[in-house]
Protein backbone atom coordinates (compact mmCIF):
# COMPACT_ATOMS: atom_id res chain seq x y z
CA UNK A 1 0.00 0.00 0.00
CA UNK A 2 1.28 2.94 -0.82
CA UNK A 3 1.58 6.64 0.85
CA UNK A 4 -1.45 8.08 1.98
CA UNK A 5 -3.89 5.53 1.40
CA UNK A 6 -5.63 3.89 4.33
CA UNK A 7 -4.79 0.49 4.67
CA UNK A 8 -8.38 -0.60 5.38
CA UNK A 9 -10.62 1.13 2.92
CA UNK A 10 -7.62 0.71 0.17
CA UNK A 11 -7.78 3.35 -3.52
CA UNK A 12 -11.57 3.26 -3.44
CA UNK A 13 -12.07 6.44 -1.18
CA UNK A 14 -10.08 8.51 -2.97
CA UNK A 15 -10.62 7.31 -6.47
CA UNK A 16 -14.53 8.12 -5.60
CA UNK A 17 -13.60 11.45 -4.47
CA UNK A 18 -11.43 11.56 -7.94
CA UNK A 19 -15.06 11.18 -9.88
CA UNK A 20 -17.22 13.19 -7.38
CA UNK A 21 -15.32 16.41 -7.75
CA UNK A 22 -15.52 15.98 -11.26
CA UNK A 23 -19.36 15.64 -11.32
CA UNK A 24 -19.26 18.24 -8.97
CA UNK A 25 -17.46 20.60 -11.01
CA UNK A 26 -19.20 19.57 -13.97
CA UNK A 27 -22.83 20.36 -12.37
CA UNK A 28 -21.37 23.55 -11.53
CA UNK A 29 -20.26 24.59 -14.87
CA UNK A 30 -23.51 23.40 -16.31
CA UNK A 31 -25.70 24.57 -13.39
CA UNK A 32 -24.31 28.18 -12.69
CA UNK A 33 -24.96 29.06 -16.22
CA UNK A 34 -21.14 29.30 -17.12
CA UNK A 35 -22.12 27.50 -20.37
CA UNK A 36 -25.32 27.46 -22.03
CA UNK A 37 -26.97 23.74 -22.20
CA UNK A 38 -26.98 23.19 -25.63
CA UNK A 39 -22.38 23.19 -25.32
CA UNK A 40 -22.61 21.51 -21.98
CA UNK A 41 -25.97 19.53 -20.38
CA UNK A 42 -26.60 18.92 -17.13
CA UNK A 43 -25.35 15.79 -15.51
CA UNK A 44 -29.09 14.70 -14.34
CA UNK A 45 -29.88 14.89 -17.90
CA UNK A 46 -27.55 13.12 -19.83
CA UNK A 47 -28.12 10.46 -17.10
CA UNK A 48 -31.51 10.58 -17.96
CA UNK A 49 -30.91 10.40 -22.01
CA UNK A 50 -28.76 7.75 -21.09
CA UNK A 51 -31.33 5.27 -19.80
CA UNK A 52 -34.27 6.85 -22.47
CA UNK A 53 -31.82 5.69 -24.92
CA UNK A 54 -31.51 2.23 -23.65
CA UNK A 55 -35.47 1.65 -25.07
CA UNK A 56 -36.03 4.36 -27.40
CA UNK A 57 -34.22 3.95 -30.49
CA UNK A 58 -32.02 6.98 -31.73
CA UNK A 59 -30.77 7.04 -35.25
CA UNK A 60 -32.94 3.84 -35.67
CA UNK A 61 -31.51 1.61 -32.85
CA UNK A 62 -31.35 1.71 -29.04
CA UNK A 63 -28.07 2.37 -27.66
CA UNK A 64 -28.05 -1.18 -26.37
CA UNK A 65 -28.23 -2.11 -30.43
CA UNK A 66 -25.58 0.22 -31.58
CA UNK A 67 -22.96 -0.56 -28.88
CA UNK A 68 -23.81 -4.04 -30.12
CA UNK A 69 -23.50 -3.55 -33.69
CA UNK A 70 -20.30 -1.18 -32.70
CA UNK A 71 -19.03 -4.44 -30.65
CA UNK A 72 -19.38 -6.79 -33.67
CA UNK A 73 -17.24 -4.47 -35.66
CA UNK A 74 -14.60 -4.02 -33.40
CA UNK A 75 -14.33 -7.83 -32.28
CA UNK A 76 -14.09 -8.70 -36.03
CA UNK A 77 -11.37 -6.07 -36.46
CA UNK A 78 -9.38 -6.77 -33.76
CA UNK A 79 -9.06 -10.48 -33.99
CA UNK A 80 -8.25 -10.20 -37.40
CA UNK A 81 -5.59 -8.03 -36.12
CA UNK A 82 -4.60 -10.43 -33.24
CA UNK A 83 -4.17 -13.50 -35.75
CA UNK A 84 -3.03 -12.25 -38.29
CA UNK A 85 -0.04 -9.44 -36.22
CA UNK A 86 0.90 -12.10 -33.08
CA UNK A 87 1.96 -14.90 -35.49
CA UNK A 88 3.93 -12.39 -37.92
CA UNK A 89 5.43 -10.33 -35.04
CA UNK A 90 6.82 -14.20 -33.81
CA UNK A 91 7.63 -14.90 -37.34
CA UNK A 92 9.69 -12.24 -37.65
CA UNK A 93 11.34 -12.54 -34.18
CA UNK A 94 12.70 -16.10 -35.60
CA UNK A 95 13.82 -15.70 -39.51
CA UNK A 96 15.64 -12.88 -39.72
CA UNK A 97 15.00 -12.88 -43.64
CA UNK A 98 11.23 -12.25 -42.87
CA UNK A 99 12.35 -8.94 -40.67
CA UNK A 100 14.58 -8.15 -43.10
CA UNK A 101 11.24 -7.80 -45.64
CA UNK A 102 8.43 -6.65 -43.73
CA UNK A 103 10.01 -4.01 -40.99
CA UNK A 104 11.11 -1.39 -43.80
CA UNK A 105 7.18 -2.08 -44.90
CA UNK A 106 5.85 -2.00 -41.64
CA UNK A 107 7.49 1.06 -39.98
CA UNK A 108 6.14 3.13 -42.78
CA UNK A 109 2.47 1.80 -42.44
CA UNK A 110 2.30 1.84 -38.76
CA UNK A 111 2.22 5.93 -38.42
CA UNK A 112 -0.15 6.33 -40.63
CA UNK A 113 -3.17 7.05 -38.41
CA UNK A 114 -5.92 4.45 -38.58
CA UNK A 115 -8.32 7.09 -39.47
CA UNK A 116 -6.14 7.96 -42.25
CA UNK A 117 -8.14 4.36 -43.94
CA UNK A 118 -11.19 6.39 -43.71
CA UNK A 119 -11.06 7.30 -47.28
CA UNK A 120 -10.33 4.08 -48.39
CA UNK A 121 -12.32 2.40 -46.64
CA UNK A 122 -15.70 4.14 -48.17
CA UNK A 123 -13.75 3.63 -51.39
CA UNK A 124 -13.50 -0.22 -51.21
CA UNK A 125 -16.28 -1.21 -48.90
CA UNK A 126 -19.06 1.66 -49.17
CA UNK A 127 -21.36 1.32 -45.97
CA UNK A 128 -20.78 -1.96 -45.44
CA UNK A 129 -18.90 -3.92 -42.46
CA UNK A 130 -15.81 -3.58 -44.43
CA UNK A 131 -14.76 -0.43 -43.76
CA UNK A 132 -14.87 0.24 -40.29
CA UNK A 133 -13.45 -3.32 -39.85
CA UNK A 134 -10.49 -2.30 -41.73
CA UNK A 135 -9.85 0.91 -39.74
CA UNK A 136 -10.31 -1.24 -36.52
CA UNK A 137 -7.59 -3.49 -37.95
CA UNK A 138 -5.37 -0.26 -38.97
CA UNK A 139 -5.18 0.87 -35.63
CA UNK A 140 -5.33 -2.62 -33.45
CA UNK A 141 -2.71 -4.92 -36.31
CA UNK A 142 0.66 -2.56 -35.24
CA UNK A 143 0.70 -3.23 -31.37
CA UNK A 144 0.44 -6.69 -31.60
CA UNK A 145 2.94 -7.04 -33.99
CA UNK A 146 5.63 -4.91 -32.42
CA UNK A 147 4.76 -6.73 -29.20
CA UNK A 148 4.97 -10.13 -30.58
CA UNK A 149 7.75 -9.27 -32.15
CA UNK A 150 9.43 -7.92 -29.27
CA UNK A 151 8.32 -10.63 -26.98
CA UNK A 152 10.10 -12.68 -29.00
CA UNK A 153 13.31 -11.51 -28.76
CA UNK A 154 13.43 -11.55 -25.75
CA UNK A 155 12.96 -14.70 -24.92
CA UNK A 156 15.77 -16.19 -23.00
CA UNK A 157 18.19 -18.35 -25.16
CA UNK A 158 18.40 -20.94 -22.95
CA UNK A 159 15.33 -21.67 -23.59
CA UNK A 160 15.42 -21.57 -27.37
CA UNK A 161 18.77 -23.64 -26.60
CA UNK A 162 16.84 -26.17 -24.73
CA UNK A 163 14.46 -26.91 -27.62
CA UNK A 164 16.89 -27.01 -30.14
CA UNK A 165 18.73 -29.69 -28.41
CA UNK A 166 15.32 -31.57 -27.50
CA UNK A 167 15.14 -31.40 -31.44
CA UNK A 168 12.26 -29.09 -32.08
CA UNK A 169 12.21 -27.32 -35.44
CA UNK A 170 12.03 -23.89 -36.20
CA UNK A 171 7.90 -23.67 -36.52
CA UNK A 172 7.40 -25.53 -33.64
CA UNK A 173 10.06 -23.42 -31.54
CA UNK A 174 8.02 -20.93 -32.87
CA UNK A 175 5.06 -21.99 -31.72
CA UNK A 176 6.06 -23.80 -28.51
CA UNK A 177 8.61 -22.00 -27.02
CA UNK A 178 8.51 -18.22 -28.42
CA UNK A 179 4.78 -17.81 -28.47
CA UNK A 180 4.37 -19.13 -24.61
CA UNK A 181 7.62 -17.07 -23.28
CA UNK A 182 6.87 -14.09 -25.26
CA UNK A 183 2.99 -14.31 -24.04
CA UNK A 184 3.40 -11.51 -21.31
CA UNK A 185 4.33 -9.40 -23.98
CA UNK A 186 1.57 -10.43 -26.66
CA UNK A 187 -0.89 -9.78 -24.21
CA UNK A 188 0.37 -6.27 -23.21
CA UNK A 189 0.11 -5.56 -26.81
CA UNK A 190 -3.49 -6.70 -27.08
CA UNK A 191 -4.58 -4.46 -24.68
CA UNK A 192 -3.08 -1.73 -26.02
CA UNK A 193 -4.37 -2.74 -29.62
CA UNK A 194 -7.65 -3.46 -28.20
CA UNK A 195 -7.48 0.17 -26.83
CA UNK A 196 -6.47 1.45 -30.06
CA UNK A 197 -8.95 -0.33 -31.89
CA UNK A 198 -12.12 0.58 -30.01
CA UNK A 199 -10.87 3.90 -30.58
CA UNK A 200 -10.47 3.73 -34.06
CA UNK A 201 -14.26 2.23 -34.78
CA UNK A 202 -15.58 4.98 -33.03
CA UNK A 203 -13.76 7.53 -35.45
CA UNK A 204 -14.42 5.44 -38.22
CA UNK A 205 -18.46 5.39 -37.52
CA UNK A 206 -18.67 9.00 -37.30
CA UNK A 207 -17.76 8.73 -41.00
CA UNK A 208 -18.24 5.30 -42.60
CA UNK A 209 -21.07 3.46 -40.81
CA UNK A 210 -25.61 4.10 -40.66
CA UNK A 211 -25.44 2.60 -37.30
CA UNK A 212 -23.16 2.10 -34.42
CA UNK A 213 -22.09 4.33 -31.14
CA UNK A 214 -20.33 6.71 -33.56
CA UNK A 215 -22.98 7.29 -35.84
CA UNK A 216 -24.58 7.71 -32.84
CA UNK A 217 -22.81 10.78 -31.72
CA UNK A 218 -22.95 12.38 -35.16
CA UNK A 219 -26.60 12.25 -35.58
CA UNK A 220 -26.60 13.76 -32.11
CA UNK A 221 -24.44 16.42 -33.09
CA UNK A 222 -26.60 17.54 -36.34
CA UNK A 223 -29.25 17.34 -33.85
CA UNK A 224 -27.74 19.58 -31.45
CA UNK A 225 -28.61 17.36 -28.71
CA UNK A 226 -25.72 17.42 -26.50
CA UNK A 227 -26.97 14.79 -23.87
CA UNK A 228 -27.12 12.24 -26.19
CA UNK A 229 -23.64 13.02 -27.53
CA UNK A 230 -22.45 13.17 -24.24
CA UNK A 231 -24.29 9.64 -23.30
CA UNK A 232 -22.60 7.94 -26.31
CA UNK A 233 -19.17 9.04 -24.96
CA UNK A 234 -19.99 7.48 -21.66
CA UNK A 235 -21.39 4.32 -23.54
CA UNK A 236 -17.67 4.42 -25.24
CA UNK A 237 -15.65 4.57 -22.28
CA UNK A 238 -17.86 1.62 -20.20
CA UNK A 239 -17.42 -0.51 -23.18
CA UNK A 240 -13.78 0.80 -23.61
CA UNK A 241 -12.75 -0.61 -19.74
CA UNK A 242 -14.81 -3.31 -19.94
CA UNK A 243 -13.48 -4.89 -22.90
CA UNK A 244 -9.77 -3.84 -21.14
CA UNK A 245 -11.27 -6.17 -17.90
CA UNK A 246 -11.90 -8.70 -20.09
CA UNK A 247 -8.43 -9.03 -21.36
CA UNK A 248 -6.61 -9.01 -17.98
CA UNK A 249 -8.82 -11.47 -16.55
CA UNK A 250 -7.64 -13.23 -20.04
CA UNK A 251 -4.06 -12.45 -18.92
CA UNK A 252 -4.58 -14.09 -15.34
CA UNK A 253 -5.98 -16.93 -16.74
CA UNK A 254 -3.05 -17.38 -19.47
CA UNK A 255 -0.29 -16.25 -17.21
CA UNK A 256 -1.35 -18.41 -14.02
CA UNK A 257 1.76 -20.53 -14.34
CA UNK A 258 3.84 -17.72 -13.02
CA UNK A 259 1.47 -17.11 -9.73
CA UNK A 260 2.51 -19.92 -7.10
CA UNK A 261 -0.84 -19.13 -5.47
CA UNK A 262 -3.01 -19.81 -8.26
CA UNK A 263 -1.84 -23.24 -9.49
CA UNK B 1 34.86 -47.20 -31.50
CA UNK B 2 34.56 -43.21 -30.43
CA UNK B 3 31.81 -42.04 -30.01
CA UNK B 4 33.28 -38.40 -30.14
CA UNK B 5 35.86 -36.76 -31.80
CA UNK B 6 37.68 -33.43 -31.67
CA UNK B 7 40.20 -32.87 -34.70
CA UNK B 8 42.29 -30.37 -33.51
CA UNK B 9 39.86 -28.14 -32.61
CA UNK B 10 40.47 -24.20 -32.62
CA UNK B 11 37.78 -21.51 -31.50
CA UNK B 12 38.65 -17.87 -32.13
CA UNK B 13 35.93 -15.29 -30.86
CA UNK B 14 35.76 -11.49 -32.21
CA UNK B 15 35.57 -8.72 -29.63
CA UNK B 16 35.58 -5.38 -30.06
CA UNK B 17 37.30 -6.02 -33.12
CA UNK B 18 40.07 -7.85 -31.90
CA UNK B 19 40.37 -11.78 -32.00
CA UNK B 20 40.97 -13.80 -28.62
CA UNK B 21 41.99 -17.25 -28.99
CA UNK B 22 39.51 -19.32 -26.55
CA UNK B 23 40.36 -22.98 -27.90
CA UNK B 24 44.25 -24.21 -29.42
CA UNK B 25 44.32 -27.60 -31.05
CA UNK B 26 42.08 -29.57 -28.68
CA UNK B 27 41.89 -33.27 -30.02
CA UNK B 28 40.28 -35.79 -28.14
CA UNK B 29 38.64 -39.40 -28.18
CA UNK B 30 35.30 -40.14 -26.20
CA UNK B 31 34.74 -43.70 -26.56
CA UNK B 32 31.12 -45.24 -26.94
CA UNK B 33 29.51 -45.10 -22.74
CA UNK B 34 32.33 -43.50 -21.72
CA UNK B 35 31.81 -41.07 -18.94
CA UNK B 36 34.43 -38.14 -19.48
CA UNK B 37 34.18 -35.59 -17.31
CA UNK B 38 36.43 -31.65 -18.22
CA UNK B 39 37.65 -29.59 -15.62
CA UNK B 40 39.40 -26.37 -16.10
CA UNK B 41 39.71 -22.79 -14.60
CA UNK B 42 37.28 -20.42 -15.96
CA UNK B 43 37.34 -19.20 -18.97
CA UNK B 44 39.38 -21.78 -20.67
CA UNK B 45 36.93 -22.91 -23.11
CA UNK B 46 35.45 -25.90 -21.42
CA UNK B 47 31.72 -24.80 -21.95
CA UNK B 48 32.42 -24.26 -25.67
CA UNK B 49 33.63 -27.82 -26.43
CA UNK B 50 30.58 -29.01 -25.02
CA UNK B 51 28.46 -26.40 -26.98
CA UNK B 52 29.97 -27.50 -29.70
CA UNK B 53 29.13 -31.00 -29.78
CA UNK B 54 25.92 -29.97 -29.12
CA UNK B 55 25.62 -27.97 -32.11
CA UNK B 56 25.41 -24.80 -30.67
CA UNK B 57 28.78 -23.06 -31.48
CA UNK B 58 30.87 -24.30 -34.00
CA UNK B 59 34.89 -24.74 -34.33
CA UNK B 60 37.07 -21.75 -36.26
CA UNK B 61 39.09 -24.63 -37.71
CA UNK B 62 38.73 -28.27 -37.25
CA UNK B 63 35.78 -31.08 -36.92
CA UNK B 64 33.90 -31.86 -34.08
CA UNK B 65 32.67 -35.26 -34.67
CA UNK B 66 29.49 -37.59 -33.27
CA UNK B 67 29.13 -41.30 -34.64
CA UNK B 68 31.62 -40.56 -37.54
CA UNK B 69 29.62 -37.65 -38.21
CA UNK B 70 30.63 -33.54 -38.00
CA UNK B 71 28.02 -32.02 -36.28
CA UNK B 72 26.28 -29.33 -38.15
CA UNK B 73 23.28 -28.43 -35.56
CA UNK B 74 21.47 -29.14 -32.60
CA UNK B 75 20.07 -32.49 -32.77
CA UNK B 76 17.99 -34.96 -30.13
CA UNK B 77 20.71 -37.60 -29.93
CA UNK B 78 23.21 -35.06 -28.18
CA UNK B 79 20.52 -34.06 -25.59
CA UNK B 80 22.11 -31.22 -22.71
CA UNK B 81 21.66 -30.20 -19.44
CA UNK B 82 22.45 -27.19 -18.54
CA UNK B 83 23.80 -25.54 -15.79
CA UNK B 84 20.43 -22.77 -15.24
CA UNK B 85 18.36 -25.93 -16.10
CA UNK B 86 16.16 -24.14 -18.88
CA UNK B 87 13.40 -26.01 -17.64
CA UNK B 88 10.08 -24.47 -19.59
CA UNK B 89 8.59 -22.06 -17.17
CA UNK B 90 5.18 -22.57 -18.53
CA UNK B 91 5.35 -26.05 -18.56
CA UNK B 92 4.91 -28.83 -15.94
CA UNK B 93 7.34 -31.31 -14.87
CA UNK B 94 5.42 -33.93 -16.82
CA UNK B 95 5.35 -31.64 -20.15
CA UNK B 96 8.57 -30.59 -19.80
CA UNK B 97 10.08 -34.41 -20.09
CA UNK B 98 7.22 -34.76 -22.72
CA UNK B 99 8.54 -32.01 -24.63
CA UNK B 100 11.45 -33.90 -26.63
CA UNK B 101 9.26 -37.20 -27.15
CA UNK B 102 6.57 -35.61 -28.79
CA UNK B 103 9.36 -34.06 -31.21
CA UNK B 104 10.19 -37.49 -32.03
CA UNK B 105 6.78 -38.26 -33.10
CA UNK B 106 6.39 -41.19 -29.76
CA UNK B 107 2.97 -42.81 -29.63
CA UNK B 108 1.30 -41.28 -26.31
CA UNK B 109 1.41 -44.84 -24.59
CA UNK B 110 4.99 -44.96 -25.49
CA UNK B 111 5.36 -41.20 -23.95
CA UNK B 112 3.82 -42.11 -21.28
CA UNK B 113 5.84 -45.09 -20.24
CA UNK B 114 9.16 -43.65 -20.75
CA UNK B 115 7.62 -40.73 -18.52
CA UNK B 116 6.86 -42.54 -15.59
CA UNK B 117 10.15 -44.57 -15.64
CA UNK B 118 11.88 -41.26 -15.10
CA UNK B 119 9.68 -39.55 -12.68
CA UNK B 120 10.23 -42.94 -11.15
CA UNK B 121 14.03 -43.03 -11.34
CA UNK B 122 14.67 -39.38 -11.00
CA UNK B 123 12.20 -39.53 -7.54
CA UNK B 124 9.97 -36.81 -8.98
CA UNK B 125 6.44 -38.49 -8.30
CA UNK B 126 4.10 -36.34 -7.22
CA UNK B 127 5.55 -33.83 -8.77
CA UNK B 128 4.23 -34.51 -12.47
CA UNK B 129 1.70 -31.18 -12.24
CA UNK B 130 3.78 -28.92 -10.79
CA UNK B 131 5.75 -26.17 -12.36
CA UNK B 132 9.26 -25.62 -12.49
CA UNK B 133 9.20 -22.63 -10.02
CA UNK B 134 7.48 -24.49 -7.10
CA UNK B 135 10.16 -27.11 -7.32
CA UNK B 136 13.81 -27.24 -5.44
CA UNK B 137 17.16 -26.02 -7.66
CA UNK B 138 18.51 -29.52 -6.75
CA UNK B 139 14.31 -30.85 -8.48
CA UNK B 140 14.42 -28.81 -11.16
CA UNK B 141 17.76 -30.12 -11.96
CA UNK B 142 16.25 -33.77 -12.02
CA UNK B 143 13.42 -32.89 -14.41
CA UNK B 144 16.00 -31.31 -16.56
CA UNK B 145 18.15 -34.74 -16.26
CA UNK B 146 14.82 -36.75 -16.92
CA UNK B 147 14.51 -34.58 -20.09
CA UNK B 148 17.56 -35.29 -21.35
CA UNK B 149 17.83 -38.95 -20.68
CA UNK B 150 13.84 -39.68 -21.56
CA UNK B 151 15.34 -38.75 -25.29
CA UNK B 152 17.63 -42.37 -24.99
CA UNK B 153 20.20 -40.24 -26.58
CA UNK B 154 23.70 -41.31 -28.40
CA UNK B 155 25.06 -38.36 -25.99
CA UNK B 156 24.63 -36.66 -22.74
CA UNK B 157 26.45 -32.99 -22.47
CA UNK B 158 26.17 -31.81 -18.77
CA UNK B 159 26.99 -28.23 -18.18
CA UNK B 160 28.23 -27.91 -14.73
CA UNK B 161 24.77 -29.19 -13.92
CA UNK B 162 25.40 -28.92 -10.06
CA UNK B 163 26.96 -25.55 -10.21
CA UNK B 164 23.79 -24.08 -9.24
CA UNK B 165 22.87 -26.09 -6.60
CA UNK B 166 24.18 -26.14 -2.76
CA UNK B 167 26.67 -28.81 -1.02
CA UNK B 168 24.10 -31.17 0.17
CA UNK B 169 22.01 -31.14 -2.80
CA UNK B 170 24.39 -31.59 -5.05
CA UNK B 171 25.74 -34.63 -2.91
CA UNK B 172 22.23 -36.59 -3.69
CA UNK B 173 22.54 -35.07 -7.34
CA UNK B 174 25.49 -36.84 -7.82
CA UNK B 175 24.99 -40.15 -6.46
CA UNK B 176 21.85 -40.76 -8.29
CA UNK B 177 23.76 -39.64 -11.53
CA UNK B 178 26.23 -42.55 -10.47
CA UNK B 179 23.62 -45.00 -9.84
CA UNK B 180 21.61 -43.59 -12.84
CA UNK B 181 25.17 -43.83 -15.36
CA UNK B 182 25.09 -47.47 -14.07
CA UNK B 183 21.41 -48.76 -14.91
CA UNK B 184 21.89 -46.80 -18.08
CA UNK B 185 25.34 -45.87 -19.34
CA UNK B 186 25.59 -43.45 -21.88
CA UNK B 187 28.54 -41.56 -23.72
CA UNK B 188 28.50 -38.43 -21.27
CA UNK B 189 30.51 -35.05 -21.67
CA UNK B 190 30.69 -33.49 -18.06
CA UNK B 191 31.85 -29.61 -17.88
CA UNK B 192 32.73 -28.92 -14.19
CA UNK B 193 35.08 -26.62 -11.75
CA UNK B 194 34.25 -29.09 -9.07
CA UNK B 195 37.67 -31.65 -8.91
CA UNK B 196 35.72 -33.98 -6.50
CA UNK B 197 32.75 -34.45 -8.77
CA UNK B 198 34.95 -35.32 -11.50
CA UNK B 199 36.86 -37.83 -10.42
CA UNK B 200 33.66 -39.63 -8.37
CA UNK B 201 31.55 -39.61 -11.56
CA UNK B 202 34.23 -40.12 -14.49
CA UNK B 203 35.64 -43.20 -16.55
CA UNK B 204 38.76 -40.43 -17.26
CA UNK B 205 39.41 -36.87 -16.63
CA UNK B 206 40.34 -34.01 -19.11
CA UNK B 207 42.19 -31.26 -17.37
CA UNK B 208 42.42 -28.35 -19.46
CA UNK B 209 45.31 -25.30 -18.83
CA UNK B 210 43.75 -21.53 -18.98
CA UNK B 211 43.05 -19.73 -22.22
CA UNK B 212 43.84 -20.57 -24.83
CA UNK B 213 42.33 -24.23 -23.39
CA UNK B 214 44.34 -26.88 -24.46
CA UNK B 215 43.98 -30.26 -23.65
CA UNK B 216 46.93 -30.26 -20.40
CA UNK B 217 46.40 -33.80 -19.37
CA UNK B 218 43.93 -36.73 -19.02
CA UNK B 219 43.27 -38.77 -16.23
CA UNK B 220 42.22 -41.89 -16.25
CA UNK B 221 40.34 -42.86 -13.41
CA UNK B 222 38.08 -46.09 -13.96
CA UNK B 223 41.10 -48.28 -13.93
CA UNK B 224 41.58 -47.84 -9.86
CA UNK B 225 37.72 -47.54 -10.02
CA UNK B 226 37.46 -51.06 -10.55
CA UNK B 227 40.37 -52.40 -9.01
CA UNK B 228 39.78 -50.55 -6.18
CA UNK B 229 36.07 -51.77 -5.83
CA UNK B 230 34.54 -47.68 -5.67
CA UNK B 231 31.41 -49.25 -6.93
CA UNK B 232 30.76 -51.16 -3.26
CA UNK B 233 30.30 -47.65 -1.50
CA UNK B 234 27.25 -46.33 -1.95
CA UNK B 235 27.65 -43.18 -0.38
CA UNK B 236 30.16 -40.34 -2.06
CA UNK B 237 32.07 -39.59 1.33
CA UNK B 238 32.75 -43.54 2.04
CA UNK B 239 34.21 -43.14 -1.86
CA UNK B 240 35.77 -39.94 -1.19
CA UNK B 241 37.82 -41.33 1.81
CA UNK B 242 39.66 -44.14 0.10
CA UNK B 243 43.51 -43.61 -0.09
CA UNK B 244 42.83 -43.99 -4.06
CA UNK B 245 40.84 -41.36 -4.35
CA UNK B 246 42.05 -39.24 -2.48
CA UNK B 247 45.21 -39.56 -4.25
CA UNK B 248 43.52 -39.16 -7.35
CA UNK B 249 42.03 -36.11 -6.41
CA UNK B 250 44.94 -34.37 -5.14
CA UNK B 251 46.96 -35.17 -8.50
CA UNK B 252 44.34 -33.44 -10.46
CA UNK B 253 44.53 -30.08 -8.15
CA UNK B 254 48.58 -30.04 -8.37
CA UNK B 255 47.69 -30.44 -12.00
CA UNK B 256 45.21 -27.43 -12.00
CA UNK B 257 46.89 -25.32 -9.25
CA UNK B 258 49.92 -25.36 -12.01
CA UNK B 259 47.13 -23.84 -14.59
CA UNK B 260 45.87 -21.08 -11.89
CA UNK B 261 49.37 -19.95 -11.10
CA UNK B 262 47.77 -19.47 -7.73
CA UNK B 263 45.81 -20.78 -4.94
CA UNK B 264 42.28 -21.87 -5.73
CA UNK B 265 39.69 -22.01 -3.33
CA UNK B 266 38.46 -25.43 -3.26
CA UNK B 267 35.43 -26.01 -4.27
Amino acid sequence: MSGGADPHLGHWPLSIAGLAAFFGIWWLAAGLGLAPPQFLPMPQDVLRTFFDLLHEPFAGYTLGQHLWSSFLRFAMGFLLAAAIGVPLGLLMGWFEWLDRIVTPLFECIRYVAPIAWVPFAALWFGTGIGGPVLIIFAGAFPPCVVNSYRGAKYVEPRLIEAAQTLGASNLRIVAQVLLPAALPSIVAGLRVSAGLGWMSLIGAELIVASSGIGYMLVKGQSNIDTAIVMSGMIAIGLVGVAIDMLLRRAEARLLRYRHPSNS
Amino acid sequence: MSNIVFESVTRVFRRDGRDFLTLDGISLEIAEKEFVAVVGPSGCGKTTCMRMVAGLEFPTSGQVKVAGEAVRKPSSERAVVFQQFALFPWKSVWDNIDFGLRVKGLPAQKRREIIEHYIGLMNLKGYESAYPHQLSGGMQQRVAIARAYALDPQVLLMDEPFGALDAQTRVVMQEELVKLARINPRTVLFITHAVDESVYLADRVVIMTSRPGKVKEIVDVKSTREKEGWDKYSKIEDVMDLPSFVSLRTHIWRSLREEHGHVEERA
